[in-house]
């Protein structure tokens, strides 16, 4: 087990020889995070673990995509894809032209299930969703556009949950244990490396969507991140947390309305 | 009954359990008047789409307020806080609450091990764990881990759960301090921080 100590020098470390700055997350996490890593690594010191992270640039990054959590699933939350498919679309619809930003896609379900969403409210043609995350390997796996192949029950349950009326298994392909999506849902998807800790805002959205993110960082880089939000989001757009996020402790109030109970908030100025 | 050695700095009694749990909490919870300067934290095996209906259930059958989760809430004593689905529940060393959507331990999310190994590590002395009824091993780990910190244990007598496994194993690798009955567990708590 690691030291609070030892995770103070891993977090100072890592930001003196990478640069990227592990001091606003959440520590609890954090700590059970690294320890998950020094632990499947068949670690017993910390100075070997952290003389590894610091020597092989290689092993950084394994650790960094360990630390990360990337556990997601399709339709998470069925009752706010149902508010997102009443309430939110056919306001989107109303425009010309929709963006999107998934930030912290992970491996990119939740995106598919926007795209499958879209398409069915026929607007998937002039929509361009634009999936971010901090780590490279998942984005891979995003992209792809496969998931394992156990996960379809569960995700066909929440998808019909969430209200959808298809066969959900219409919009997959499946094969010796994976189920790979269609190629259409993922031809207005723009997949690429961003850090919400470190990295600006890079355009205008209709929507953004930062689901279970935030829960990692500490109240002062949730305000940050939440004003990197507030930056890249037009007028009336939406901005859509995990179930248990607000945005409450981190902009003027006034500035945004909050859909019911959901965590969906609009732009107001 | 055994002798109940009554904790006078307690600041949090977590309370884990998995199938028959609730049935047990539903014994003590409406029973409990107040909460003697400390915060109830329940973390209970439940289906991941089972967004509030704990939480209402409790809400309606408790006198003491329960207070929804969200993200870094801070932990106040006198109140009720329900591990909410889907979420692993943890502590900061600022005594708020914080949450982690990451892998399933133990098949389950809310994981009590994850809940009590992190909630020993900020609270070490003044926590209390107690586990209830269930059919898996999640639990005894952290039991261990309360223990280890200095806090005290309990564990729900199996002959009075309904699933005696979960219960049973903690028995056997955790060395609780006290094994109670539901009407001694309810007991218990009332007790703390009276002296």
């Amino acid at each position: 087990m690691i030291e609070d100590i030892e995770l103070e020098t891993l977090i100072n470390e890592v930001y003196e020889y990478y640069g990227f700055d592990f001091g606003s997350y959440s520590k609890a996490s954090l700590k059970r995070r690294v320890n998950r890593v020094f632990q499947l690594d068949g670690f017993t010191h910390f100075h070997e673990f952290l003389s590894k992270v610091r020597s092989d640039p290689e092993y950084y990054k394994r650790m960094v995509d360990e630390i990360t959590v990337n556990v997601t699933e399709m339709f998470r939350d069925p009752a706010f894809y149902s508010v997102l498919r009443k309430q939110i679309l056919p306001l989107l619809g109303t425009k010309p032209f929709i963006r999107l930003w998934h930030a912290g896609c992970s491996t990119g379900e939740e995106v598919y299930s926007m795209a499958i969403m879209l398409k069915e409210a026929g607007l998937l043609h002039k929509s361009l969703i634009y999936a971010t995350d901090i780590n490279a390997t998942v984005l891979e796996t995003a992209k792809k556009g496969i998931f394992p192949l156990r996960m379809m029950k569960e995700y066909s349950q929440n998808y019909r949950d969430a209200g959808g009326q298809e066969d959900f298994s219409s919009y997959y392909t499946a094969n010796y244990g994976i189920a790979k999506f269609n190629g259409d849902l993922a031809e207005k998807m723009v997949f690429s490396q961003h850090n919400l800790v470190s990295d600006t805002s890079f355009n205008e959205f209709d929507m953004i969507l930062c689901r279970n993110v935030l829960i990692y960082f500490d109240a002062d880089l949730q305000k940050r991140v939440i004003n990197l939000f507030d930056e890249s989001l037009a007028v009336l757009g939406f901005l859509a947390l995990g179930t248990k996020e607000t945005i409450k402790y981190s902009i003027a109030p006034n500035k945004y309305k909050q859909l019911d109970k959901d965590k969906i908030w609009r732009k107001l100025k | 009954m055994e002798e109940i050695k009554i904790m006078s700095n307690c600041k949090v009694v977590i309370i884990g359990g998995s199938a028959g749990s609730l049935n047990a909490l539903m014994q003590i919870l409406p029973e409990l008047i107040k909460l003697n300067d400390f915060a109830l934290v329940i973390v209970l095996h439940r289906k991941s789409t089972d967004d509030q209906t704990l939480e209402d259930l409790i809400t309606l059958k408790s006198n003491i307020k329960v207070k929804a989760i969200e993200d870094k809430l801070p932990l106040l004593p006198g109140f009720i806080y329900i591990a909410p689905s889907n979420y692993h529940l943890l502590f900061e060393k600022e005594e708020i609450l914080a949450l982690d959507t990451s892998e399933k331990i133990n098949y389950s999310r809310p994981s009590i091990d994850v809940s009590f190994e992190s909630a020993a590590e900020v609270y070490g002395s003044s926590l209390i764990g107690i586990l209830l009824s269930g059919s898996n091993t999640d639990g005894t780990e952290g039991l261990k881990a309360i223990k280890a910190a200095g806090g005290t244990i309990a564990v729900q007598n199996p002959l009075s759960a309904e699933m005696p496994f979960m219960p049973n194993n903690a028995i056997l690798y955790s060395d609780p301090d006290l094994i109670l009955n539901i009407q001694e567990i309810l007991h218990f708590i009332a007790s703390v921080n009276t002296k």
